[in-house]
């Protein structure tokens, strides 16, 4: 206990700080805060897949697809409570995240990057097919619509569960099974895991989180579901966004979160470049810097310097 | 087909599986049969052929890459994509149309060697997850500054081949099918008779062979890495001025789509085979073609991308290899 307390101390901080914060804010701006977290928790379930277990995906955004379908049309055919929908979102990517990872089990390296870029392109492309059911290009819409403060609470709140979750699935033994995984497969299997359960576990876990932010994605924007939203590119900005944060650190995610949500707002004022495409620019290059100058991403940096200091 | 390096250059792996050339020949027979029989299966197949090398150069110039430093370069269609939009300025300027295909080749060669540099090298030799992060920063970076420089709106380039159409017996053929497959082929060639007959060639298939061994009989394996990236975004450039008459309008997404089948195309033919990414190029491409009229009204154009990549999910699990690859043994 004596060992976690500053730890402690810090989530408490940080509690305090995000319970108190939507009190200091516009509404504008609480509803960019809670995007914050809506990305936090995606980036969260990437990490456990990339970060912790080493298995690369660039089809999140399709997980979130899933999920954010759920929630809408839940709501949309049955009325059912919004938040409500979040746990089934979580049941139901994590059984398709399971149905991924079973065939991932025999891929691995660039040819898993290239089978889950696969999943990101096709799976915003079924609801245009069978439109009937989905509201096709013009997505479907949840029955209702909610507030930004709403939408505060219960994205951080939910982002906290996630978190704390998170924390609980990595610290003990299958957190351990899953590094495991990532630093050797031989090395793990020769030490009693069993790689087909612990894959397909981090694929399903990973996969629900993801599942879980799409439908906040979804209630964030109004309600709607629509396929082009969770085109690609959701899915390379979440990549991104647990690169740059660092993969394999669970603090570094608010800050990927952060950078992702907060960079399109910020960059609007880019100078030369100018609003309308500044963001990719910055985007772009930032992630490309991070990447050569930061193996370890933005979170790497602390336990970095730390080293160094204690070297001098 | 188009021989750079052999990984494992042992006599009895030249050849892919005989199951594999089996259906091949016997889809071939199909084609030709089916062809014969019904002039619109004819004029698919055609117009499929010539979408299938498009797709199959730009597979091609993810081969290259993915041999010499087995990377996949996520950023290789909109590479092209600009490449496309340099064209686009040159005729503006003033230059003819084939005046600025070249020119643009010869830009397309130094942009690629310089993003190696750049933005590769220093990577170089980490996690793929790192080096392929950094591709897909590259991809957004590039995507940024063209919409920058010429905005996100379409524009209109000068057709190379015209709308002229000529006639097969029944069947028409656009010129522009034809001329597409005649320029694809031609840089395919060339690319052969490259790594076949320069002695530059022959260093890169050294230095992508082995890299230690090459660099000990003093093949400079760096600086080849280099025209390796220079030589895939050529080929991008290439695929990207054969896209653009084809899709009619320029607009910064226009090698999307053409990159993804591109992906499947390389994993069809199997990653490690320039050969395959062509033949799995033309594959895709007639399959694609024939796919929406015969499929009993199920496929439509909202299920080709799905479709193509089930196919490539289907490969990557039946034979991970693709239809052309072969095992490598790997070292724990």
């Amino acid at each position: 206990m004596r060992r976690n307390a500053p730890a402690l101390v810090a989530v408490a901080v940080a509690a305090l700080f995000f319970a108190l914060l939507p009190f200091g804010l516009s509404d504008y701006h609480r509803g960019l805060a809670a995007s914050v977290a809506v990305y936090l928790i995606a980036i969260l379930g990437l990490n456990v897949l990339t970060g912790y277990t080493g298995q690369i995906s660039i089809g999140h955004g399709a997980f979130m697809a899933i999920g954010g379908y759920t929630t809408a049309i839940m709501s949309h055919y049955h009325n059912t409570n919004l938040i409500l929908t979040l746990p089934l979102a979580f049941v139901i990517t994590f059984g398709c995240g399971v149905l991924v990872g079973l065939p991932a089990l025999r891929l691995s390296g660039v040819y898993l990057a290239l089978a889950t870029f696969a999943l990101a392109v096709s799976i915003p492309q079924l609801p245009l097919k069978f439109s009937k059911f989905t509201g096709g290009s013009a997505g479907i819409s949840a029955s209702k619509s909610v507030s930004n403060s709403w939408l505060y609470g219960v994205s951080w709140s939910t982002a906290a569960i996630a978190f704390l979750f998170t924390w609980l699935v990595l610290r003990g033994r299958t957190g351990r099974a899953f590094r495991a995984i990532r630093d050797s497969e031989v090395a793990a299997t020769s030490s009693g895991v069993t790689l087909a359960i612990y894959k397909t576990l981090a694929f399903g876990v990973s996969a629900a989180l993801a599942g879980v932010a799409g439908s906040l994605f979804v209630l964030a924007t109004n309600g709607f579901a629509q396929p082009n939203e969770f085109s690609v590119t959701l899915s390379l900005k979440i990549l991104v966004g647990a690169a740059v944060a660092g993969l394999g650190s669970l603090w570094g995610v608010l800050l990927g979160a952060a950078f992702i949500a907060l960079l399109p707002t910020l960059s609007a004022s880019a100078p030369v470049i100018g609003s309308a495409h500044g963001q990719d620019v910055v985007f772009g290059l930032f992630v490309i810097v991070v990447m050569i100058l930061l193996p370890t991403g933005v979170a790497g940096l602390i336990p970095r310097l730390r080293r160094l200091r204690a070297k001098a | 087909m188009v021989e750079l390096a052999r990984k494992l250059p042992l006599p009895q792996r030249r050849f892919p599986a005989s199951p594999v050339l089996l259906l091949l020949a016997a889809a071939c027979i199909f084609l030709t049969v089916e062809s014969l029989r019904s002039t619109i299966f004819a004029q698919l197949t055609v117009a499929g052929v010539a979408t299938g090398v498009v797709y199959g150069s730009l597979a091609l110039a993810l081969v290259l890459i993915y041999r010499a430093t087995e990377v996949i370069n996520f950023a290789q269609g909109e590479m092209a994509m600009a490449m496309v939009y340099v064209a686009y300025q040159l005729t503006l300027w003033g230059l003819a149309y084939w005046e600025a295909f070249f020119l643009t080749l010869a830009i397309a060669f130094v942009f690629g060697v310089v993003t190696q540099r750049v933005f590769i090298r220093p990577v170089q030799g980490r996690s793929v997850i790192a080096v392929v992060i950094v591709t897909v920063g590259l991809f957004i970076l590039i995507d940024g500054l063209v919409e920058w420089k010429w905005s996100a709106n379409q524009r209109f380039m000068q057709a190379p081949f015209g709308n002229k159409i000529y006639h097969l017996g029944n069947v028409p053929i656009a010129r522009q099918d034809l001329g597409t497959i005649v320029i694809t082929l031609i840089s395919v060639s060339a690319l052969w008779a490259f790594f076949r007959f320069t002695k530059l060639g022959l260093g890169m298939r050294a230095g992508a062979l082995r890299p230690a061994a090459a660099r000990l009989v003093g093949v400079r394996t760096n600086a080849l890495l280099a025209v390796g990236w220079g030589l895939a975004a050529v080929l991008g450039a290439v695929a990207g001025l054969m896209t653009e008459p084809a899709e009619y309008v320029l607009q910064p997404t226009l090698m999307q789509p053409v990159l993804l089948y591109a992906f499947a195309a390389a994993v069809l033919g199997g990653l490690e085979s320039p050969g395959g990414a062509l033949v799995g190029g033309i594959a895709l491409g007639i399959f694609l073609n024939l796919l929406p009229s015969h499929s009993w009204g199920f496929v439509t154009s909202a299920l080709e991308l799905p479709v193509a990549f089930a196919a490539l999910l289907v490969v990557l699990l039946i034979k991970p290899t693709g239809l052309f690859g072969h095992r490598t043994v790997r070292k724990v």
